[in-house]
């Protein structure tokens, strides 16, 4: 019995993080699967979400600017808005520009999130980040297996609608055009289709998918810390997408569920097999073999798993 | 404050010169390349490895050579380590970027990004965490200008080599592209590729003359940054921000433009040290980038190479 609960508390933990990475991996297929932009900052949106919700739902502390106790709701609410507007604002600089500005664009957001997370103290608690996070209806559910269990709920709830959602977005006019736009830009653009708008448009809502998984990420654990967020994050998530599959989204969720599965069993051999004082060595070698497996893909199976580009040019 | 004019010099030759070969690489291979920085760490690295190997072969190679820091070991050792990180540029490209070049520039982006990572692991799991330097001897500043002069002027004789270098360096580079077979073949690709290649110009050995300079290039930076500030793992990502933000500065493709934007972005720096404090100097290569994509994106040199 005892065995079975602490396998289930684990799988649990488990899922609910797959299940977030999982809505950031469809706002980054939205955005490079459907519409072929490359953002190279998502730990950075990711980051921006989390912090948001963080510093809002917080309660007030003597020590720090933020701290205004909303409720979870509002803060999730919020940090998808604030996503939101941080990729309006990398968008609107370097989408209509060439296609590279975009990807150098995100990398320097991510890096001065990163700089700013580390040394705003009093805004975000400097490397120490944000503790106690309040998360939701913990006061009657407890700490165990069901809370993380309602947790997992939430998460599932919120995938869904995303999903759904952007279904139904992908599939409507909208969705074509967006296709069109990235299988062939000129000659959408020479249909009338306002491609620069298209373009923003998809990069701000998955912008603010990125931003409402971080803001789900932060109440999950609690506590965020600026290296929650480096860019090993970022690499991760792509390696989702690209091992699932880029422009299917069903692809991208089981890439999710396959890349952390690989992710978290490599993890766990590490920490069985190799000595305490060789672990930090290990983990650059997880990181190695991660980064492997997506080379590997881009070369063998440059469509992923469920990969849905009509031509094998990206 | 033309204190800080010197130290943003010297920070900006770095960038320059890692800067160039970015440069080069985005205008004759198109993509902008995120494994570039690595290329610089390593550089730093190997050239490290093989000074000690000399040192631990015979003394006279780690005695400080004149007002320097270091010896006749580290001169050869960062010539094997350009040599060294030539090649491994040039594997790079081998084992991964021609395998995807046929699905797009995007894909190359993405490869080069994964590339990245693995390279800075590696060298992470090779040499740990800890920053490392070439020399343990400490260096006494030579002033220049008596501190009434606009608050002085002081250089280590280890900057003042590391900007005449990044300066030589530079001025041969720009001989070579002028006035050899091989650049100029360099400077046709890059402006008109299919034309190029009507004119008999093989792309294949000028891509690969391509990911050889770059190499070189980004070892020596490696070594410089390694000399003026620390060898670290991460170096090459800490770089690779302002790395991009000179070449986008200064104009993809023009060398140049890369060494002006390189310099510029250093004192960008070097101010926002002044101004806001040391921790934030990374977001000042942010800014101004943004700036210069919303008011010149083009950079102030164009793209040509």
């Amino acid at each position: 019995m005892q065995l079975l609960l602490g396998w289930l508390s684990y799988a649990s933990f488990f899922l609910v993080f797959a299940t977030i990475f999982a809505i950031i991996t469809l706002g980054l297929n939205l955005q490079w699967g459907f519409t072929g932009l490359f953002n190279v900052g998502v730990a950075g949106f990711v980051a921006i979400g989390a912090y948001t919700s963080a510093l809002l739902t917080t309660p007030k502390a003597a020590d720090r600017l933020a701290g205004f106790g909303w409720p979870v709701v509002a803060g999730l609410a919020a940090a998808t808005f604030v996503t939101g507007l941080a990729g309006l604002f990398v968008g609107a600089v370097a989408l209509r520009l060439r296609r590279d500005y975009l990807a150098i664009t995100t990398f320097g957001i991510a890096v001065a999130i990163q700089v700013v997370a580390n040394n705003a103290t009093p805004l975000t608690g400097g490397p120490f980040g944000v503790q106690f996070i309040p998360r939701p209806l913990q006061a009657w559910l407890g700490t165990g297996l069901v809370w993380t269990s309602a947790y997992l709920a939430l998460a599932l709830v919120s995938l869904g609608l995303v999903y759904l959602g952007l279904e139904k977005l992908v599939h409507s006019p909208w969705g074509r055009v967006l296709r069109a736009i990235r299988e062939d830009e000129e000659a959408a653009s020479s249909l009338g289709k306002r491609v620069f708008l298209f373009r923003l448009q998809s990069f701000v809502i998955g912008a603010m998918l990125m931003g409402l998984g971080g803001a789900l990420y932060a109440h999950f654990l609690g506590f965020i810390a600026p290296e929650d967020f480096l860019p090993i994050l970022t690499f991760q998530l792509w390696a989702m997408l690209i091992v699932g599959g880029a422009g299917n989204n069903r692809g991208a969720m089981v890439g999710t569920l396959v890349v952390w599965g690989f992710w978290t069993a490599a993890g766990g051999v590490m920490r069985e097999w190799i000595p305490q004082q060789e672990q930090a060595r290990a983990a650059a070698l997880q990181v190695v073999l991660i980064g492997a497996l997506i080379a590997a893909t881009l070369v063998l199976r440059p469509r992923g798993l469920f990969g849905n580009f009509r031509n094998s040019r990206l | 404050m033309l204190q800080i004019a010197a130290d943003g010099l010297i920070i900006g030759s770095v960038i320059a010169l890692g800067a160039i070969g970015l440069s080069v690489t985005m205008s004759i291979v198109r993509f902008s390349n995120f494994s570039h920085g690595e290329l610089l760490a390593w550089g730093a690295y190997l050239a490290l490895m093989v000074a000690s190997v000399l040192s631990a072969m015979h003394e006279d190679f780690a005695t400080p050579i004149g007002p320097f820091s270091f010896g006749w070991g580290l001169i050869i050792a960062t010539m094997v380590a350009a040599a060294m990180t030539a090649m491994l540029s040039l594997l790079l490209d081998t084992i991964l970027f021609k395998k995807v070049r046929k699905y797009g520039s995007m894909t190359l982006v993405i490869a080069s990004f994964g590339a990245a990572l693995v390279l800075r692991n590696l060298l992470l799991f090779w040499q740990g965490g800890v920053p490392q330097y070439f020399s343990q001897n400490l260096q006494i500043a030579i002033p220049l200008l008596p501190r009434r002069v606009w608050g002085g002027l002081r250089f280590t004789p280890d900057q003042l080599l590391v900007l005449a270098l990044t300066l030589a360096t530079v001025s041969a580079l720009h001989l070579f592209l002028r006035y050899s077979v091989l650049g100029r073949s360099m400077r046709a690709s890059a402006i008109n590729p299919a034309l190029a290649q009507v004119t008999g110009i093989d792309p294949e050995r000028i891509l690969r003359a391509t990911w050889l300079i770059s190499g070189a290039l980004a070892a020596v930076a490696g070594v410089f940054a390694g000399i003026t500030v620390q060898l670290r793992p991460t170096m090459g990502v800490d770089l690779l921000l302002p790395l991009f933000a000179a070449v986008v500065l200064g104009g993809i493709g023009s060398v140049w433009g890369a060494v002006v934007g390189g310099l510029l972005i250093g004192l960008a720096e070097s101010a926002s040290v002044t101004l806001i404090g040391a921790q934030y100097r990374t977001a000042a290569a942010f800014i101004v980038l943004i700036l210069i994509l919303l008011v010149k994106p083009k950079g102030l040199f164009g793209e040509r190479i």
